[in-house]
Order: C-alpha cells, then sequence, then structure tokens
C-alpha cells in the first residue's frame, strides 16, 4: 500500500501540475494538483495521486480534478480534493467524496485579551479548558435532548443552539450556510445514525480534532486584518470538530447503499469506495438530504462547542462577554458537497461541488457573505499542527478556477505509525511547553500522532495558495493552548 | 501465522489480515480493529452479542461486519475482543461477539475510528489462505 505515485506530472505553471487525462481508462477530464516542486515530491510519496486521477472518472465531472496543496492518501478521494460534477449532465454526488466526518470543519473567534493576559496562565487555560470541553474516543456532552429537539438540529443546524441560549444570531450570519444548509431531509436518516450521534452535541472528538488559544503574530494584509477585527497581540480560539458519531453513520450507511446504485445506473468506478449516484435521482437525493441533517448536526455542534469555550473563558478571566470581544470572525466546513452555480464555456450551470479536505474560498462580492466581509472576501481558515501557526486569508475572484477551494490544514506528512515511531521516547508536551505551548489530550496516542513532525510545514501549503491566488494570506497566528481530543 | 498488521497510509490507519479461511479472517480482522481502538491486553469478557448479517459480497459483508461492531461499540459501550463465528459464506456471517463494557476501562481508550472503508478494499486468496488490506478513517 506504501509505494511511489510515479505517475506523470506536468508543470502547468510554478504551482500547478497536471496529471493528464490520457494516463488511466476512464478519465474523463485531467487532474491538476495545486503545489510547488518541493511539495510535489512528498505528494509522489504515497496514492494520492492515482487517487486525484480515479476522481476525474465520475460521471458528470467538469474540467479538471482538482487538489489542493495540503493533499494527502485519503480513501476514495484524496484528502485535499475538490470535484465539481454538471447536475444537469448526469452529475454524480458521491459520499466517498466528502468523507465519513461530513461539514468537518474550523472556527475562528477573535478576543479582546492579549498576550500579556493569557501567556503567565497558559496551563491553567488549558487545564480549564480539557475539563470543561468533553472529548476523547467516544465522548458524550451534557447537552441531552429528546428525539424530537434532535431532528430540529438536523434542519436548523446552529441557530437551534443560538435559540437554545449557547450563542448569538451574530454568530449565525459568521457562519457558512448561516450554520444550516436548506433542504435537509431527516426521514432520509437511519435510526443508527440517530443513535449514534444523539448524546455527541457539544463535544470535541479525537484524532486531529482540537480547541487552540492562539496569538496574531503576524499580519500580511492590514485593511483586510482590520475587516476581520484582529491585529498583531491579540488572542484568538481556533476549533476544529464535525459531526461527530452522526455523520460517520450517514456516510457508512450510503456508502454500502451506494455499491447497487452503481450498478443501477452502469458507473464504473476504480475503487468502491468512490460508489457514487446522479445527484439527479432517488438515491442521489437521499444521501444529500441525509448530508445536509450531518451537515447541520456539525455547525450546532461547533456552536455548542464555542459556547463552553466562552464560559471557560468568562470563568476564567472573571470577565463579561462584552469585555471579552469573543466574536465568530467565521466558521468553515471543509468535508462537504455543495450546489454552486458557475460559468462553464459561456453556460450557467448548477454544479455538485464535492470539498473533501478543502476549504470554500468564495471572493470579494458574493451575495453569500455577510455585510461587512463583501469587500475583502470570505475568511478562509487554515489549521496548521500543534507547534507550529495557523492561518487566515481571505477568498478571491481568482478562485473560480478552483470552484472557490482552497487548502484546508497544513496535511499529514507522516503516518500516524511512523509519528508514534518518530516520537519513541519523547516528550511531546515537554518539547512543545519549551516554546511556549501548554497541550493536553484525552486519548493516549493523540499527542504523538499529532507531533508536529507528523504534519506538512503549513507555511509552505500557503504559500502555494496565495502565490496561485486561489486566496490570500491576512494574518498568521501562533499556538499557545492547545486541546486534542 | 500473524493474525494481522499495520501497514503505513498517510492520513488514516491501514491493518493487512490473514487468516487461513474466511471465519479466522473475519475473527482477525475484528481483533485487529479493536486492538487500533483500545488496550486490550488482560480484558476480561462480561458481555456478549449476537451478529447476523448480509451482504452482496465478501468484501462488502467485512465492511458490513467491522461497521457493525463499532456501532455496538458507540452505542453500547463495549470494546469487543473475542469472536466466536458460527457460520460465514461469501454473504452471510453468524456470530457472537464478546467484549467487556467501557465503564472504568475508559483509560484503555486509544483511538477513535470512524469507519471502515471500502478503499482498494479485496480479499486475496492464496496456497496459505486468505489475506485482505483494510483502510481505517480515524
Amino acid at each position: 500500500m506504501t509505494q511511489n505515485w510515479n505517475g506523470p506530472l506536468e508543470k502547468i505553471d510554478d504551482y500547478r501540475f497536471c496529471i493528464p487525462k490520457r494516463y488511466k481508462s476512464g478519465m474523463r477530464v485531467d487532474g491538476v494538483i495545486y503545489a510547488d516542486a518541493r511539495l510535489m515530491e512528498n505528494i509522489r510519496h504515497d496514492k494520492a495521486a492515482e487517487q486525484v486521477a480515479n476522481v476525474a472518472t465520475l460521471p458528470g465531472i467538469v474540467k479538471y480534478s482538482l487538489a489542493m496543496p495540503d493533499i494527502h492518501w485519503g480513501y476514495g478521494f484524496p484528502i485535499g480534493g475538490v470535484a465539481a460534477t454538471d447536475i444537469e449532465a448526469g452529475g454524480v454526488i458521491s459520499p466517498g467524496g466528502v468523507g465519513f466526518d461530513i461539514n468537518c470543519g474550523v472556527r475562528l473567534m477573535k478576543t479582546n485579551l492579549t498576550e500579556k493576559d493569557v501567556r503567565p496562565w497558559v496551563a491553567e487555560l488549558a487545564s480549564a479548558l480539557h475539563n470543561t470541553i468533553p472529548a476523547g474516543v467516544g465522548s458524550e456532552g451534557k447537552i441531552r435532548v429528546n428525539e424530537t429537539e434532535e431532528k430540529k438540529i438536523f434542519t436548523t443546524g446552529a441557530a437551534w443552539a443560538v435559540k437554545n441560549g449557547y450563542g448569538t444570531k451574530e454568530d449565525l450570519e459568521h457562519t457558512e450556510e448561516h450554520g444550516a444548509m436548506k433542504g435537509a431531509d431527516p426521514s432520509k436518516v437511519s435510526e443508527r445514525a440517530y443513535q449514534r450521534g444523539k448524546r455527541q452535541s457539544g463535544t470535541l472528538g479525537s484524532g486531529n480534532h482540537f480547541v487552540e488559544v492562539e496569538i496574531v503574530d503576524e499580519i500580511y494584509d492590514e485593511d483586510k486584518a482590520h475587516v476581520f477585527g484582529i491585529e498583531k497581540g491579540q488572542i484568538t480560539v481556533m476549533l476544529h470538530s464535525g459531526s461527530r458519531g452522526f455523520g460517520y453513520q450517514i456516510c457508512d450507511d450510503y456508502a454500502k447503499g451506494m455499491g447497487s446504485a452503481l450498478t443501477k445506473y452502469s458507473i464504473s468506478v476504480p475503487d468502491r469506495q468512490l460508489a457514487c449516484a446522479p445527484l439527479k435521482s432517488p438515491e442521489g437525493e437521499a444521501y444529500f438530504g441525509a448530508m445536509k441533517c450531518a451537515a447541520n448536526y456539525a455547525w450546532n455542534n461547533r456552536q455548542c462547542l464555542m459556547h463552553l469555550v466562552r464560559e471557560v473563558f468568562e470563568k476564567f478571566f472573571r470577565m463579561g462577554p462584552r469585555d471579552l470581544g469573543m466574536n465568530l470572525i467565521y466558521d468553515v466546513a471543509h468535508n462537504i458537497a455543495k450546489i454552486e452555480k458557475y460559468n462553464i464555456d459561456g453556460k450557467e450551470k448548477l454544479l455538485c461541488v464535492h470539498r473533501k479536505g478543502a476549504t470554500r474560498a468564495f471572493g470579494p462580492g458574493n451575495p453569500e457573505l455577510p455585510e461587512e466581509y463583501k469587500t475583502v472576501g470570505q475568511p478562509v481558515i487554515i489549521p496548521g499542527d500543534m507547534g507550529r501557526a495557523s492561518f487566515l486569508l481571505a477568498g478571491t475572484a481568482k478562485a473560480e478556477e478552483t470552484f472557490f477551494s482552497t487548502c484546508h490544514g497544513a496535511g499529514r506528512l507522516l503516518s500516524r505509525t511512523a509519528a508514534i515511531s518518530a516520537c519513541r521516547g519523547r516528550s511531546i508536551s515537554g518539547e512543545l511547553a519549551k516554546k511556549g505551548i501548554a497541550v493536553m489530550a484525552t486519548s493516549r496516542n493523540t499527542l504523538a500522532e499529532e507531533a508536529p513532525d507528523a504534519y506538512k510545514n503549513v507555511n509552505e501549503v500557503v504559500h502555494v495558495v496565495h502565490e496561485a491566488g486561489i486566496s490570500r494570506r491576512v494574518a498568521r497566528m501562533r499556538p499557545l493552548a492547545v486541546i486534542k481530543g | 501465522m500473524k493474525r494481522y498488521e499495520e501497514i503505513p497510509h498517510t492520513a488514516d490507519i491501514a491493518l493487512r489480515v490473514y487468516g487461513k479461511d474466511l471465519k479466522i479472517l473475519f475473527e482477525n480482522a475484528a481483533f485487529g480493529m479493536f486492538d487500533i481502538i483500545a488496550d486490550l491486553d488482560g480484558l476480561k469478557r462480561s458481555i456478549s452479542i449476537d451478529i447476523k448479517l448480509k451482504a452482496p459480497s465478501k468484501e462488502e459483508l467485512l465492511v458490513s461486519w467491522l461497521d457493525e461492531l463499532l456501532y455496538n461499540f458507540y452505542t453500547k459501550g463495549i470494546i469487543f475482543f473475542e469472536f466466536e463465528i458460527a457460520s460465514i459464506n461469501e454473504d452471510e456471517i453468524i456470530a457472537k461477539a464478546n467484549g467487556r463494557l467501557i465503564g472504568d476501562n475508559r483509560n484503555r481508550l486509544k483511538r477513535e475510528i470512524k469507519a471502515a472503508t471500502f478503499h482498494d478494499l479485496a480479499i486475496k486468496e492464496d496456497s496459505q489462505g486468505f489475506s485482505v488490506e483494510i483502510v481505517f478513517d480515524v
């Protein structure tokens, strides 16, 4: 499973490489990977590029099968993959193009605090967050609701939390889709998915999910940073989680069911995990209706988690919400499928855009953006690893070439096993403490698996999307306290 | 014969599982999966569940089997580590899975597995028996 990939990668320019469609039978379009020569060396070390080629075989795919510079080997789609299909031309939707953690995403909050308020207390603050926020394998939340209420979460998303006192309406304005996709259909959700999700609202999960207290240490674009409300030296909080067991089960149910759709619609895919159905089919519509329920569940989950973070800060710093100023800058999904309108060869078309480990990045003027961000573009939140940095970027008009998509993180470099070997005999929390970062994890292997060396350098990944023009750097944040699941 | 081994996968966790027949292959795959999730050393069984599943192929059956165990792990809180497969063929499995409630064994939990995937999944047979590589989303 670990062989290098030796297929053709033709240089288009300094930041784009093409896998020509002649490479593999069944490819309907070229593959295009956004990366520089250095990142490309790592990309060749696993089968991610083959997965870009596999995605290019999907019925109805438009223009190209894309990958962002944080691309790495996933299952079905590569992580960092983007594919758009033409709905009217039999374009498909694939549960494997969204992933198990439907609407896994990140949100970024600002605060009125500065480094001097937080620096002396980072370890205590990390403990307070760790003690309050349910995290780890199969963690259960404090928010318990009956079945009727739970089903409201599926259709109303983050608005459910706000209605129940866990946030403000401004939070919703600063969330992708206002925290709920329309058309969620709870009748397409299995009893099993409901059972797996019912005790998990307001829980972080494990693996790479986290809450991170950060300091803004570099501003690249003063004007945009001003619009987003951040400046150098300010404390921000970033949160990464998704739809928990609810979304995993929905993907599981539909990935299984799509097997028979392949036969029914005579679709041939090179990997069973790419199973799909035309969006305009009973199978496609059912998955999309259920996927939206999971997406809405995830937005509600991040809203509930943010509420817990705010509570911890208010108690810890003995300050009220107004003085703390913990306003949401933005919340983005990075595992999702959306219907969006694009001009393809002079014709306006409705496309089903899959973003699997990729972030939507709308440019200035897009009607979906909150009024105050319309002049600068959508905030794009890119978490790095827990020892280096994270970034805030802004969407651009040029990103139309990637269906308004950009990277979603640093991207893994080492497998989890390799990371554990690399960390044997080392104290990751000790190493981070020397850099002034307090870290706490719930599950046993998390720290080694999530060690900074396991990831690509996020600076290099962000450099590519910035230079390629598909989103622009606004600010960089350095971690101070990290809570892992 | 080795029961299973972890093989490198960049983002997720992959196992290569062996078994002289399908029954042993499925038992080893299930044990390997729970070995990723928790420290199973010295756990004593205290609870069991019966499982009966049908699927269109042996690969689909394997994913269904693993996902059924995961579902029970997450919803009933049982760490499974002993499996008795009463009968198995290409499209049906009847089995008992034994384990222990998470209860005060929470400190044994290592990682969350979201699901077993179909990625490049093919059960192979040779003179030694069966083998399969499975990618788990973690």
